[in-house]
């Protein structure tokens, strides 16, 4: 409050004194006594100093009455809070530019704003501009000049100049109006015209119709023309043709092929902020300056009634204007704007402030992001299209969701918490629950309002909750889960922050159960199928490649975890076991990662299919034993039962529900595993062939399957199985090179030559980054305005102190005064008492 | 309520008047029937009861007469009477050590405490005559009754033991406890012929094994009983306590323990035993037979082997190849790999090894790697790392650029017990070069600081040998990705990939 007084009093301050003001300083500057010279000790071409002279007189002069005029505030603040604050009459002046505001209306050429029917309520410009300074730009100088025009006419009295302005200003609002009809109007008979010639010119693109308008402009100068045209020289190529199959083809495969290279990179592990750091492309006209020219900004100058028009080119600022101004319209109106507009409107004052921003400095780097920005868009729409068309096909194909699709409503909000999303989706078929996803997302695109990309990001975390749900069911419904992977998918590739951190959070709770499991009982279970699931998910959202992946890793540590602490003691553990084994061979099926657990775990499942046996040649490690509970596990021994197996696929609800099976049942399940476990260890040695020390890998498993694996007692599919796995692992060449240390590279010499630093500008600190440079322009402002306000504050006591003198030495008068007089009215006294004495004497 | 009172009102009878004595039994009766609120109740009594009575020394003092010679003997009418109440507080010291094996809790708690109090009493008002100075008044047999009782071979007793600890506290008790529990084990091994008793030996290990031994004479304060002459007496000397702790465990020690029991006793042996024996190098016996078991027992015995040969000069033959042999798969799975690596390490780091035992040990560390979970594998690698800076000439392990150019075996046998004989020195670290391909980003890069020439500085390895999967996997996850990169090939439903594992092996029933 104080600092706002303070601040309304600069400003008002030299308005009001300007002309005085200005005179007296001509005056003072002339006089030599006034001024002081700093004398410069050496001359420096370029610098600019401003203060070179001072007038410490004046300067003293003014900082005495800002004084006087804080202080007449801080006493009307000491006053403010004790009396009534609504009666505004009580025993204080109010005042506007030190004038009494009660002598003011008493005055009576007060400006009746009321005549003005049509501004109810507001101001003209020139009302504002003269009253409150007025707007700044264009028009306040355009005020400015013709205020001066008719000072230089003759000086006019304060009430013909208001009037004046108020007919201006109703002339003006006139003008505007008419202007912006014909504007209707001429857009109309465009619009006419042009769906006229539409049809003629229909595979021109829609630039052209920016080239229309350009033709009203004014005729702009032949060189910029010339300029403009060989701008626009590239942009005006014909439409592209459609594609053929073998080019679309051959683009999908480059895009492939990219996006492959980028995995084969991660893989590798390779720095990603060395590729990152460089520069793409360097022209040999390149100052190196960082300067990037993306975009031709430059305008095209053209006149407009007289005035520059500035913003005849970049039509969203124009756009942003207009929808301001019908705003502002419609404000004036008394109408509230409807809420979307105006966010709308934000939105897009703001983008502007930033292309502002962007072109006033940094052009380079902004211009930069915004490309990128632009190009995630426009990937992202493609993306949007390529799922539509997808989505078409299914259309065409299944006449089934078509009719589901007939049923449902086709626009749904986000579900705000999952139990509404779960309601959403219950009781609904398969296909009904994917279209309801499908319209979800597409009516709450994040380009089509600012909270859609949040709500979206939690959908993904509803869906990851309910596919965990429904693999969690008694029955697991694995069919659904299947079909709602797709949409999952879509939302994590729209997403990818919120998607990892999701399922980082749901393995991190995983991973902190296990543990403390483990940390109680000192042994746990495997997880549930969801768990699995999740982990499966995984491998089909995220590159499962990755030399370090914020994901994938963290699954890969947990897998490991499963493989290495967990117990195995019945079926269902065994085939969950086997399922994680899977999981990793899946995980590292391109990357070939040696994974030690998942040759320890299949080493342990073969081992558990042996009958009893004394290991030996091989050591199976946690959570296997040589003897122990969990032996001949995978163990079968029925004669019955061995010849009427087939290897059939396990049914993964078995995990949740062991259903009361048969014994035979039971035992073709455990074959099934066993096959399982064969192939697996077939897929392994395909891997790690490559390996140097494979064949000491594959030793344990190796000396199993020939000394210890009663392979003769399998059926023939089994042997098959059996076979191709041991092929796999004996047909390996033993290949060994002896290891040679990478050579070190020689450290270069140091050199003492001294660093050279180009000067691009002279007078400026080149010195450092962007950040660096902003850094000590704020160290630089932080010292100018603290020695400011010390000089302030030094000054502040010295006009106390002197205000304090000042005020005794008054008391001090007014006593010796009033000291005098009693002894005036004493003497006066006395000496009448005495002429009286001397009077009754004489009588 | 009203049987207590009625209890109380007894007791007060009994004390207040001899006329009345008989009415012991009253007291005395519903120790052995009653339910257990009732009997925890009449041992509270007993004990008030014949606590005042030792207090007033109204028990006989001396050699017990039996009691008919006593009615019979020239005894004067006084020590009749305290013949007959001290047969009776006899009777209710073995009724309380029986009490000692009930089945519910309280009532043993009671029976323990009432009995320490008993003992407390009598080292106070000794029953048995000072014949002279030295005579040793404190209650041994009636701590024996104690003891035993806290030691069934039946069940497990910790809970009772645990309630025993704080009257270990005095040095006195402790002295005395040490002994009979050397005596009582005697008595009950002996009977079984060298077949472990799970239970009884888990309840002697529970008793002795916090028992805490002082560190100096001048710490010895805390008696339960105050006597003048306690300079003179044995019990008040540190090198008797030692002597009978060591006897204790060497009793304890010398029969068959069960698996579990018998790490449990290697875990404390090095840290609470063996620094308070006189003699550490009796248990020399012990510890090699239990080093030569194999798996985590040996890993633990070593500690203690460590302290002996250390401290006390052991010679231990063929030590290192001993070492070597207990390499197996295990090591990086077991719970005390910590404790064994950081052995491991103190012994590999005398740089007298000769090379090829160094690179024997480093090969076999390498190839068992190739079986370790990352924790460990952080571990070993940068413990491998610090075997090749002390011992350079291993070095030709990771390089050997005038080798043969290609070999179809690894010379190094993996079988061989001998490292001399195992070849290791014209082998290579194909191990390390197979974990630069590990899944784990830490554990592959490790790896590949062997590819370079080492530094000069070792390794701090005292931080990774806690490593735990949980650590590790909580580092991983809290890291922040800046971007994170997507699968590019589209789903096609849960197994939907190209050649996809589980269509083949699963099904989504």
């Amino acid at each position: 409050m104080g600092k706002a007084a303070k601040r309304k009093k600069k400003v008002s301050v030299p308005s009001t004194a300007k002309g005085p003001v200005k005179s007296a300083m001509a005056v003072v500057k002339s006089n030599p006594f006034e001024v002081k010279v700093n004398r410069q000790k050496f001359d420096i071409l370029g610098r600019k100093t401003k203060n070179d002279v001072g007038l410490p007189g004046v300067s003293r002069s003014k900082a005495i009455k800002k004084r006087n005029q804080t202080r007449f505030t801080l006493e009307r603040q000491q006053n403010y809070g004790k009396k009534n604050i609504y009666n505004l009459n009580e025993d204080e002046e109010l005042t506007h530019y030190g004038q009494s505001l009660a002598e003011i209306e008493k005055l009576n050429d007060i400006v009746d704003s009321d005549s003005d029917t049509e501004e109810r309520g507001t101001l003209s410009a020139e009302l504002t501009a003269a009253h409150f300074g007025g707007g700044g730009g264009l028009l306040r100088k355009k005020v400015s000049s013709e205020q001066q025009d008719e000072e230089e006419e003759k000086p006019k009295s304060r009430k013909e100049l208001i009037e004046e302005m108020i007919a201006k200003s109703k002339q003006e609002k006139q003008e505007r109006q008419i202007r912006r009809e014909s504007a209707l109007e001429l857009t109309e008979k465009l619009d006419k015209d042009w769906k006229e010639i539409q049809t003629l010119i229909a595979r021109k693109a829609p630039k052209s119709e920016r080239k229309d308008k350009e033709v009203e402009k004014p005729k702009p100068d032949e060189y910029d023309m010339i300029v403009r045209e060989l701008g626009f020289e590239m942009k005006a190529k014909p439409s592209e043709r459609l594609k053929t199959e073998e080019e679309l083809a051959k683009e999908e495969q480059a895009r492939l092929q990219k996006l492959e290279a980028d995995r084969l990179r991660r893989m590798r592990g390779i720095d990603e902020e060395a590729n990152k750091k460089r520069p793409s492309h360097m022209s040999a006209d390149d100052l190196a300056d960082g300067f990037i020219l993306d975009k031709d900004d430059r305008r095209l100058l053209s006149y407009k009634d007289g005035k520059i028009n500035i913003e005849n080119d970049e039509e969203k600022g124009e756009e942003g204007e207009e929808e301001e101004g019908e705003e502002e319209e419609e404000e004036e109106e008394g109408e509230e704007g409807d809420h979307e507009n105006e966010e709308e409107s934000q939105e897009e004052s703001a983008s502007e402030d930033e292309e502002d921003s962007a072109a006033d400095g940094h052009s380079d780097l902004e211009s930069d992001l915004e490309s990128e920005g632009e190009a995630a868009e426009n990937k992202e729409e493609e993306k949007d299209k390529t799922n539509e068309n997808e989505s078409q096909n299914v259309e065409k194909l299944d006449p089934k969701r078509e009719a589901a699709k007939s049923e449902l409503p086709y626009t749904f909000a986000v579900p705000e918490s999952y139990e509404t999303f779960k309601s959403l989706l219950s009781g609904r078929t398969i296909e009904q629950q994917l279209i309801i996803l499908e319209r979800i997302q597409k009516c709450n695109h994040p380009s089509l309002a600012v909270g859609n990309k949040a709500k979206l990001e939690k959908l993904f975390g509803f869906l990851l909750e309910y596919i965990g749900e429904l693999a969690t069911l008694d029955l697991p419904e694995l069919r659904t889960i299947d079909r709602l992977v797709l949409p999952l998918y879509n939302l994590c590739q729209m997403f990818p922050q919120a998607a990892s951190d999701s399922i980082r959070f749901i393995l991190r709770d995983a991973a902190h159960d296990l543990e403390e499991v483990i940390e109680v009982k000192g042994r746990a279970a495997l997880p549930g199928l969801d768990t699995l699931i999740y982990l499966k998910i995984v491998s089909l959202l995220f590159p499962t490649s990755d030399f370090w992946h914020p994901v994938v890793t963290p699954a890969f540590m947990y897998m490991s975890q499963l493989l290495t602490k967990c117990r195995i003691t019945t079926l269902q553990d065994v085939i969950k076991g086997l399922f994680i084994c899977c999981l990793f061979v899946e995980y590292v099926s391109l990357s070939r990662r040696f994974v030690p657990e998942l040759i320890n775990f299949l080493l342990g499942v073969l081992h558990i299919s042996l009958p009893k046996s004394q290991a030996q040649g091989y050591t199976v490690v946690h959570p296997f034993t040589p003897v122990g509970k969990n032996l001949e596990l995978l163990w079968v021994c029925d004669e019955e039962d061995l010849k009427s197996w087939e290897k059939q696929n396990v049914p993964l609800s078995i995990v949740t529900r062991f259903k009361e099976a048969s014994r035979t049942e039971i035992n073709h399940t455990r074959l099934s595993c066993l096959a399982l476990c064969f192939d697996l260890i077939k897929k392994c040695a395909a891997l790690y062939e490559s390996l140097p020390s494979f064949h000491e890998i594959m030793h344990p498993v190796r000396i199993l399957l020939t000394k210890h694996m009663p392979i003769n007692e399998y059926p023939e599919k089994m042997q098959e199985w059996y076979h191709s796995a041991l092929k796999e692992l004996e047909n390996k060449v033993k290949h060994y090179t002896p290891l040679v240390c990478e050579k070190k590279k020689p450290v270069p010499l140091k050199q003492y030559t001294p660093k050279i630093v180009k000067v691009l500008e002279f007078g400026r600190k080149q010195a450092g980054s962007k950040k660096e440079q902003e850094r000590k322009q704020l160290i630089q402002r932080h010292k100018r305005e603290l020695k400011g306000a010390i000089r302030e504050i030094r000054k502040d006591n010295q006009y106390l102190a002197r205000m304090q003198l000042s005020e005794i030495m008054e008391r001090d008068a007014a006593r010796k005064r009033k000291v005098k007089e009693l002894l005036g009215s004493l003497a006066t006294q006395e000496g009448e008492w005495k002429a009286m004495k001397r009077k009754k004497w004489k009588n | 309520m009203a049987r207590e009172a009625a209890l109380a009102a007894c007791l007060e009878a009994v004390l207040g008047s001899r006329s009345s004595a008989n009415r012991v039994f009253e007291l005395l009766e519903p120790l052995a029937v009653r339910e257990p609120e009732d009997i925890v109740s009449a041992a509270r009594i007993c004990g008030r009861l014949f606590g005042a009575l030792l207090e007033r020394r109204e028990l006989f003092v001396g050699p017990l007469p039996e009691q008919d010679a006593s009615l019979g003997g020239d005894y004067s009418a006084q020590d009749k009477y305290r013949i007959w109440m001290r047969h009776r507080y006899r009777d209710c010291v073995g009724c309380l050590g029986e009490l000692m094996g009930h089945d519910a809790f309280q009532v043993k708690e009671q029976a323990l405490c009432t009995l320490m109090k008993f003992v407390e009493l009598e080292a106070q008002y000794p029953l048995i005559k000072i014949e002279w100075k030295g005579t040793l008044t404190f209650p041994c047999d009636l701590l024996k009754v104690v003891v035993d009782g806290l030691l069934p071979s039946t069940e497990d007793a910790s809970l009772l033991i645990s309630r025993f600890q704080e009257y270990l506290e005095y040095e006195d008790v402790r002295y005395f406890v040490m002994k009979a529990v050397t005596a009582n084990i005697g008595q009950v091994m002996q009977k079984t012929k060298e077949r472990p008793l799970p239970f009884y030996q888990q309840n002697v290990f529970s008793l002795i094994s916090p028992i805490n031994m002082p560190n100096k004479e001048s710490e010895m304060v805390k008696f339960m009983v105050k006597q003048d002459n306690r300079e003179e007496l044995k019990f008040s000397k540190l090198q008797a306590h030692k002597q009978v702790f060591e006897k204790m465990w060497l009793t304890f020690l010398k029969h068959k323990l069960p698996p579990g029991l018998y790490k449990k006793v290697l875990v404390i042996l090095h840290d609470s035993v063996l620094p308070y024996m006189n003699e550490p190098t009796l248990m020399m016996d012990f510890l090699t037979v239990a080093y030569g078991i194999g798996g985590a027992i040996s890993l633990l015995a070593l500690n203690g082997l460590f302290i002996l040969i250390h401290q006390h000069n052991l010679e231990y033959p063929d030590f290192y190849k001993k070492l070597y042999s207990l390499l197996d798969p295990s090591i990086y799975h077991v719970k005390y790999r910590a404790r064994f690596f950081h052995l491991t390490d103190l012994f590999l780091s005398s740089s007298h090894l000769p090379a090829y035992l160094v690179a024997a040990f480093i090969k076999r560390l390498a190839r068992l790697a190739l079986t370790a979970p990352p924790e460990a594998l952080l571990m070993i690698l940068p413990f491998i790392c610090n075997l090749f800076r002390r011992h350079p000439a291993c070095r030709v392990l990771l390089h050997r650029p005038a080798g043969p150019a290609d070999m179809s075996e690894d010379p190094y046998v993996m079988e061989e017990e001998e490292p001399s004989e195992s070849r290791a020195l014209q082998s290579s670290l194909w191990e390390i070069q197979s974990l630069q391909n590990h899944y784990h980003p830490d554990v592959a890069k490790a790896a590949a600081v062997l590819n370079q020439s080492l530094s000069e500085m070792e390794d701090d390895i005292s931080g990774l040998l806690e490593l735990s999967a949980a650590e590790l996997f909580d580092r991983e996850v809290k890291k922040k990705a800046v971007d994170v990169p997507l699968e590019f090939e589209p789903v096609r439903g849960l197994f939907g990939k190209k050649n996809d594992i589980f269509a083949e092996h699963f099904s989504l029933d």
